[in-house]
């Protein structure tokens, strides 16, 4: 799930920010190895943190290969499968995709790849815009516990959890440093 | 932005804080984006049905609301005061609690009475949305104003809107009075005295019976139609002399700073409170407002219809 609550517990360091700085490098060079039409990429961030990650993917790509790869924002608030069992709503922001998609790969980034169900809901929101040629999916954090035949094309690190646990991340914060945390409840 | 929506009615802005109605405007960003997608649809209240209720007649909100209900993927049904049994003398609420029996979630309602979508509201599951309630409240009609002048420039706070026309029996100026004071912003009332009352002066804004004297320090006017179908006795001489008086004619229009948005809820009734030319105008942004209604209704509706109300 995304939306992990913020924990005054400080939990379990799992990555740190140089954790955090190589993991995003290393997915910046397997998205160059795999896909030689760097150009028909848009990498999709899902807000907030899958936005900064997006964005820091792209900048390694332009260090790497010295090209600007398009990137976007795809809010799947509106295409959830939870309608009216929640009491209160989060914002939902507007949704941002370089168009027309066809012959484009857009790739899904967001920071926990959990059930699944965020990464459903962002492949019905970018069909919405287009037919793009393929989509793939990018998680600095795969947790396992897949309610849907889902899988990452990209992960930073696989962590190993507990229903009952959660996983923190802080990402582009103006104050405190980047990191991943596993809390137990 | 840290503030959630927890509400399952909108039924005016007077109770809503500052930052909900904030809330409200930065949703309609993300829905007005909607309208721009090859499917202009997203499935955020699917399976959910809607009632639009208006025992008041009006086809731009009614529409305005299906069209949204429907970008939304809701079931819509329409029901005028025409077609129901309020005719047959059935009561507003046994209309109401027979809509709830068949699995009704959302009842978009227009009344004459004010204090109608309340009375439902405190008495269904369902959320009920204002869509204009006697001369009391229009919070969406308000909530696309903030939007259009948000948008346009940039900013509510600090700006001067000047509403112009039949504030008294006008459920539109009450409900942009109320979001616009909220929002920060200085707001000028301007009409004949039996129409603009001082007793507005409570409200926290100025009244002033003198246009000539408002329109060069405006930055947005907002034009209100006169309502005859709410006046029982004579508040003015006749339309000739309010248009000569309060019309915001060819000339008129010269008085106002270049950069000054010219608005107007509509139906216009042209040649009385604003002249073709000016409607019509670069600085008109009339049908601005319709195109930013429809992504407001989406929003009010996605938000007050897509919370759990158990």
């Amino acid at each position: 799930m995304k939306n992990e609550k913020q924990s005054s517990s400080p939990g379990v360091p799992i990555m740190d920010a140089d954790g955090i700085r190589r993991a995003l490098q290393r997915i910046a060079h397997e998205i160059i190895e795999r896909d030689p039409q760097l150009a028909q990429i848009v990498l999709a961030g899902i807000p907030s943190r899958g936005v900064e990650i997006a964005k820091r993917i792209a900048e390694f790509i332009r260090g790497i290969e010295k090209i600007d790869i398009d990137t976007g924002i795809i809010d799947v608030a509106m295409h959830r499968d939870d309608v009216g069992t929640r009491p209160e709503l989060p914002v939902v922001r507007a949704s941002k995709l370089p168009v027309p998609l066809e012959e484009r790969t857009v790739i899904i980034v967001d920071d926990v790849l959990y059930t699944g169900r965020t990464a459903r809901a962002a492949m019905d929101a970018i069909n919405s815009f287009g037919r793009p040629a393929r989509i793939q999916l990018a998680a600095l954090i795969d947790r396992g516990h897949r309610e849907l035949p889902i899988r990452a094309d990209y992960v930073g690190k696989n962590l190993p959890t507990a229903a009952n646990e959660k996983v923190r991340v802080r990402i582009g914060s103006s104050n405190e440093p980047d990191g991943v945390w596993l809390i137990k409840e | 932005m840290t503030t959630r929506w927890s509400r399952k009615d909108l039924l005016g802005l007077r109770e809503l804080s500052a930052e909900e109605i904030n809330f409200i405007l930065e949703t309609t960003d993300a829905f007005k984006q909607v309208g721009t997608r090859e499917i202009k649809k997203v499935p955020a209240l699917r399976g959910k049905t809607l009632v639009n209720f208006f025992v008041e007649p009006s086809t731009r909100t009614r529409t305005s609301f299906e069209l949204a209900a429907f970008r939304l993927s809701a079931d819509v049904i329409n029901i005028s005061a025409t077609t129901s049994s309020l005719t047959k003398g059935e009561t507003l609420k046994d209309t109401a609690r027979n809509l709830e029996a068949l699995h009704a979630d959302v009842l978009v309602l227009r009344h004459s009475s004010a204090g109608a979508p309340q009375f439902l509201g405190n008495r269904l599951k369902a959320s009920v949305i204002n869509a204009g309630d006697g001369a009391h409240e229009h919070p969406t009609q308000a909530l696309l104003d903030l939007y259009t002048i948000r948008e346009k420039r940039g900013k509510i706070a600090g700006l001067h809107v000047v509403i112009i026309g039949d504030i008294l029996f006008s459920r539109v100026a009450r409900s942009n009075i109320f979001g616009l004071v909220k929002l920060g912003a200085r707001v000028t009332l301007v009409g004949p005295s039996t129409l603009v009352p001082r007793e507005f002066e409570k409200l926290g804004v100025e009244v002033s019976h003198k246009i000539d004297d408002v329109l060069p320090n405006a930055d947005v006017v907002n034009l209100l139609r006169i309502q005859h179908e709410r006046q029982r006795e004579e508040y003015f001489p006749g339309i000739d002399e309010y248009t000569r008086f309060f019309g915001l004619t060819k000339e008129r229009a010269k008085l106002l700073k270049p950069d000054c948005l010219i608005m107007h809820p509509g139906p216009i009734n042209r040649g009385v409170e604003i002249d073709s030319e000016v409607a019509d105008g670069l600085q008109s942004v009339i049908l601005d407002q319709v195109t930013n209604g429809l992504a407001v209704r989406m929003a009010v509706l996605y938000l007050c219809g897509g919370i759990a109300t158990t």
